[in-house]
This record gives C-alpha cells, sequence and structure tokens, in this order.
C-alpha cells in the first residue's frame, strides 16, 4: 500500500468515496426517519418537520403499542411462527437433505429429478389456496409451519455442504454402532452450523416479514401475525383500528400515525439487530446456492 | 460382523448383517442383493421419502390443479368433477378489456427492473471494489444491504409517509420550486411505475451486490498486477479485467433474473396498489389475486395464472439462447 497514487487516481477515489457515502445516505436515512418520528411526541409530529432527530422526545408511542393488546398478539404470533417455523424448516430439509446426499441412495437421482421440476414449475396461487383448503388448514396456525417447512433450493445448499463432510466421521460413527438416524442428529447437524445458521437466517427472515399468509389464509385476527396486521392498517389506511386499540390513558399525545411509526420500530428492530452477527455466514449461503446450485 | 470381505461392493452403504445369498441364479441373487441393499438403508430411504410425499402434496398436487384453467370449477365439486371447457377462459380474457392494460403493467414494470434493477448492482458492485479501506467497504456494504432484511409492508408505509401530499418529498419539491402545489404521487398511475421500480432497487441494491462482490474476490490479483505494470487506469481495469472475470456469474444470475422476472413484483405491488393507481398497478399476479380469491372465480385466474407461466418460461428459454451465443454460458 505504498504506490505513489497518480493524480486521475486520486480524483477517482474521491469521487467514488463520496459516491458511496451518497448511496449510503440514501439507503439509511429513510429508516432513520422512520426512527426519530417514532421516538417523538404524535401530536407535535403532526406539524412535520422532523427529520434528523427527535423535537420533543417522548416514549408514549412505544408505550402506547406495548399496551395494545392487537399488536401484542399479532406480534407474539410472529414471534411463535418464526420460532417454530425455523426449527421445523430446518430440521426437515436438513434431514431430507442429509438422505438425498448419501451415495448408493436407491431412487437418489429420481428424488432429485422431483425436485429440480419443482424449482421451474408450480401451480401457482389458486390451486395452493385449494390445497390449503382442503387440507383444512385454513385460519390454522398450522398453515404458517407446514406449507414452508421444506425448500429444495434450500436443500441444495444442505447437500452441498453435507457432501464435503468426511466419510470417516460418519464411519467411526457407524462402527460405534450408531444407525442414520443418530447419525444425522449426532454427528452431521452438530458440523452443519455454518449452513444451519445461513438458512436458519434466509427462512427466519421470510418468516418474519412474510405477511401474505395472514392475508389469503387466515380470517381470525387472533392468529394474523404483524407484518400482516400492518398490513391492513398501513395499505387498507384503516388506522382507526390501531387508534381504537389503544388504552385511552396515553392516547392524547399519540396520533395513528406516530402508533404506526412506533410499530414499524418494534417489528423491524429484531431483523436489524440479528443481521451483523449473521452477515458472515450468509454471504458463504448465498456463494452455494446461487454458484454451484 | 460388518461387511465381510468377499461381500459386493453395493452392501457397502448398510450395516447389512446376512450372509452372501447362493449364486445359482444371477437375477434372483442381484434382486435379493437390490432388497438387502434397500433395507441396509431404510433409515434413510424413510427421511428420503418424508421430503418426496412432501414434495408431491405440496409441489405436484397443485401442478395437477393447474387443469382447472380448462375446466368450469366450482368450490363444492373436486377438481376431478368439474366439466372441461377447453380454452373458453382463454376466449374471455384476450376478448377483455383487462388484457391490454394487465399485460402492458405486467410486462412494462418486470422489463424495466430487469433493464434498470439487473445492471446497477454489477455498477455498485464495480464500484465498491474499487475502495481501498476494507472497514470503510465493509460499512457500505452491511448499510447498503439492511433495506434486504425490511418487509415490504414496512417499506411501503415509509413510501406512503413519503409520498403524501404533506411529505417530505413534496416538502422538497416545494421549496425547490420545482412544483407549485403537493402531488399525491400514489394516487397517480403516472407515477406507480417509478415508484415500483426505484424502490425496488432501494431495497435490493447492496444485496443484489454481494454474489458478484464474491465472484470479483476471486479474480486472481496478478492479473491486476500485470495490468498496472503494462499502464492500466482504474476504469481500463474495471472494464479489461473485472468485468469479464465476473461474466459467467453475470449471465446465470440474467438467466435466473429473466426467468423470475414476471414474479417479483407481487408482495411490493400488493401493498402499494390501491384503487386509485389499478390502471398502472393491475399486473397479473394481482389480477388473478383479485379474481381468484376475492371474486370466487378459480377457474378464469388459473387460466390468466398459467398463461404468464408460459411466457416465463419462454422469457427463459430467449435468455438462456441469448446468453449462450454470446458468452458459452447457459443454465442448461
Amino acid at each position: 500500500m505504498f504506490k505513489r497514487k497518480t493524480k486521475g487516481e486520486a480524483i477517482f477515489d474521491m469521487f467514488n468515496n463520496f459516491g458511496m457515502l451518497i448511496v449510503c445516505f440514501l439507503t439509511i436515512y429513510p429508516i432513520w426517519y422512520v426512527l426519530v418520528n417514532a421516538f417523538n411526541d404524535g401530536q407535535d409530529a403532526m406539524r412535520g418537520g422532523i427529520y434528523w432527530w427527535p423535537r420533543q422526545f417522548s416514549l408514549q408511542n412505544f408505550e402506547a403499542v406495548f399496551q395494545s393488546s392487537g399488536i401484542m398478539t399479532a406480534m407474539g404470533i410472529t414471534v411463535a411462527k418464526t420460532v417454530i417455523g425455523v426449527f421445523v424448516h430446518v430440521l426437515f430439509t436438513a434431514m431430507v437433505a442429509y438422505a438425498f446426499s448419501r451415495k448408493g441412495l436407491i431412487g437418489g437421482k429420481l428424488y432429485i429429478f422431483l425436485g429440480t421440476v419443482t424449482m421451474f414449475f408450480g401451480g401457482g396461487l389458486i390451486p395452493t389456496y385449494l390445497l390449503i383448503k382442503d387440507l383444512n388448514m385454513l385460519d390454522s396456525f398450522l398453515v404458517y409451519i407446514i406449507p414452508a417447512m421444506f425448500s429444495f433450493f434450500d436443500l441444495i445448499i444442505f447437500m452441498t455442504f453435507f457432501r464435503e463432510i468426511p466419510d470417516g466421521l460418519e464411519e467411526a460413527a457407524k462402527i460405534d454402532g450408531a444407525n442414520d438416524w443418530s447419525i444425522f442428529l449426532r454427528v452431521v447437524l452438530p458440523v452443519s452450523m455454518p449452513v444451519i445458521a445461513t438458512i436458519a437466517l434466509f427462512h427466519g427472515v421470510y418468516q418474519w416479514n412474510d405477511y401474505f399468509t395472514g392475508v389469503i389464509y387466515i380470517n381470525n385476527t387472533d392468529l394474523q401475525p404483524i407484518q400482516t396486521y400492518l398490513y391492513k392498517v398501513i395499505a387498507q389506511s384503516s388506522s382507526n383500528q390501531m387508534m381504537a386499540q389503544v388504552p385511552g390513558g396515553i392516547s392524547k399525545t399519540v396520533t395513528s400515525q406516530s402508533i404506526k411509526m412506533a410499530t414499524m420500530v418494534v417489528t423491524t428492530l429484531p431483523i436489524v439487530f440479528v443481521y451483523p452477527f449473521l452477515q458472515r455466514y450468509f454471504v458463504k449461503g448465498m456463494m452455494i446456492g446461487s454458484i454451484k446450485g | 460382523m460388518r461387511n465381510q470381505p468377499h461381500a459386493e461392493p453395493a452392501a457397502e452403504t448398510g450395516g447389512g448383517t446376512a450372509p452372501a445369498p447362493p449364486l445359482e441364479d444371477g437375477r434372483k441373487f442381484a434382486r435379493s442383493r437390490w432388497l438387502k441393499k434397500l433395507y441396509s438403508q431404510r433409515h434413510l430411504q424413510i427421511m428420503a421419502l418424508l421430503g418426496v410425499i412432501w414434495m408431491i402434496i405440496f409441489n405436484y398436487i397443485p401442478m395437477y390443479g393447474v387443469i382447472i384453467a380448462f375446466k368450469e370449477f366450482n368450490i363444492v365439486k373436486s377438481i376431478g368433477e368439474a366439466p372441461w371447457v377447453g380454452l373458453e377462459h382463454y376466449k374471455e380474457f384476450f376478448a377483455n378489456d383487462d388484457f391490454t392494460s394487465v399485460m402492458r403493467n405486467t410486462l412494462g414494470i418486470s422489463l424495466l427492473k430487469l433493464f434498470i434493477g439487473f445492471p446497477l448492482p454489477i455498477i455498485f458492485a464495480l464500484f465498491l471494489n474499487e475502495i481501498r479501506s476494507f472497514r470503510y467497504k465493509r460499512t457500505i456494504q452491511t448499510i447498503s444491504y439492511l433495506p434486504h432484511f425490511i418487509s415490504w409492508v414496512i417499506l411501503g408505509g415509509i413510501l406512503m409517509t413519503w409520498l403524501a401530499d404533506v411529505g417530505i418529498i413534496n416538502k422538497i419539491l416545494l421549496s425547490l420550486n420545482v412544483i407549485d402545489q403537493p402531488i399525491t404521487y400514489l394516487a397517480e398511475p403516472k407515477y406507480f411505475w417509478g415508484i415500483v421500480i426505484t424502490s425496488d432497487i432501494w431495497k435490493e441494491l447492496g444485496w443484489s451486490a454481494i454474489i458478484y462482490l464474491a465472484a470479483i474476490a476471486s479474480i486472481s490479483p496478478e492479473m491486476y498486477e500485470a495490468a498496472t505494470i503494462d499502464g492500466a487506469g482504474r476504469f481500463q481495469k474495471m472494464w479489461y479485467i473485472t468485468l469479464p472475470g465476473i461474466k459467467a456469474t453475470i449471465s446465470i444470475l440474467f438467466i435466473l433474473a429473466v426467468g423470475g422476472v414476471l414474479n417479483s413484483n407481487f408482495d411490493q405491488i400488493l401493498v402499494l396498489r390501491n384503487t386509485l393507481n389499478e390502471s398502472a398497478s393491475n399486473v397479473i399476479d394481482i389480477f388473478v389475486y383479485h379474481t381468484g380469491l376475492q371474486n370466487g372465480r378459480y377457474s378464469y385466474a388459473q387460466a390468466v395464472s398459467l398463461f404468464k407461466s408460459i411466457i416465463a418460461i419462454i422469457l427463459l428459454l430467449i435468455a438462456n439462447r441469448v446468453t449462450k451465443k454470446l458468452n458459452d454460458t447457459s443454465l442448461f
């Protein structure tokens, strides 16, 4: 790094650094805007003009969010569907991937062919809806878990990883009398943490952000996730629904707009906190999934 | 007790304990060997078949359900019982006024997304790669893909706040005298495509760039050193070394992008659409959702949906052929 920079290089670096700063600002600012407005007094925010910092700092919007039973129920559903969904998806997909990845599995090529077809062809919205209806999963919590418990794309990522595990590890377990189930659970899964983290993150983000399942398959508002709840509030402009659920005591200063902002912050925060810790995994996961797959 | 020295190699996968069968009949032997192998991998077969059963139920049964596009399906009867109507639903769709506007919106938004949204991450990755400081580069990257993790519902909420008549965009434009009265952007069809495409780029730019950055990182540094000795500048290195170095990645991702282009809109547009911008926001997926699930016209909606799949497959094949011709990279 002791090379002398030419004048052209210096100008290039300057413009490049500056351009990147602009991209970063444009990316982060809309999110920042929501944050400062969520921390500002609702009535005061109505006057507008809050761009950089809260003018009248207030936590009442968040109090209102946490006291609203509707929002909290929806949040609970989201947490439950994400935790259970990720657990089931990772375990099931990894299990199938483990079996598919074994050499000499009878029917292995056929199984993989069946899966590959599903990546390019599908039934689409209507037949899937009719299937879910026939399976009696409308208005059931299971609709978040079972149709999402397997993904052939994720299976390929798992399979690529499993094939690189040294055979000796499994052979040793076999000699000790382990069967395929215990080899999978006690030998293969523990050494596959990087790929498990990748898939868990991908699926966790999907489960957390998915609003559409709640929109089409769920009528019972006690079963809808927070994203579906927000979709109804935001896209269908029924903000009054939000205000109606806020307990009377603090509603003097909060507005439907400010609660909306606070709910958006509360909904997004877990993901924003988790992802920097997991980013080294998903870069690897994306490479395996997109290039080698 | 494990594999005897004389056992056939095929028995290696499992813990077959029975002695080798007599050799009188070759076929019988092969068959029993096959059964033995199957028995030895019975646990693996259960694992695999659970996955296959899942795929049959959740992937293949809906594929069979596609045939309702050619039937008059009614919710009280089963798919098999519904009477065939041939291409009736297609005739209706092509004759309908909706056809032109739905096709225009679907193809318009998808192709604009493809031609603007596809190259931008490549350009971003090329320039990000030129940042010297590792920590600065890492920080920019971390910030740039943050929006990927935020749902379209939240982003839709942000956009609606920004684009409202009292929103920040109007305030800026008013104070710069670009406009003289506030515009309600989401109520005007002419702005809808722009909003959809811009916000999609905003959400996915950094995320899409990851894969290119990874590909760039695998280019040999010697190439750059050689180019430096030959007197190449920064732009020349980008153009003659980096870009050709990631050509294969670009090709594969382009084919995949073309194949999925008609699907990429649904979540986003469902949030951003409203009755006022309908003439610009009614894409095939939205149309299918409304006619099928909300108005209960399952067969008609399915016919339209199948039409979309066929266009998608044709686009995929064209893209595959074109990239194959151009630089010998193809998906199949």
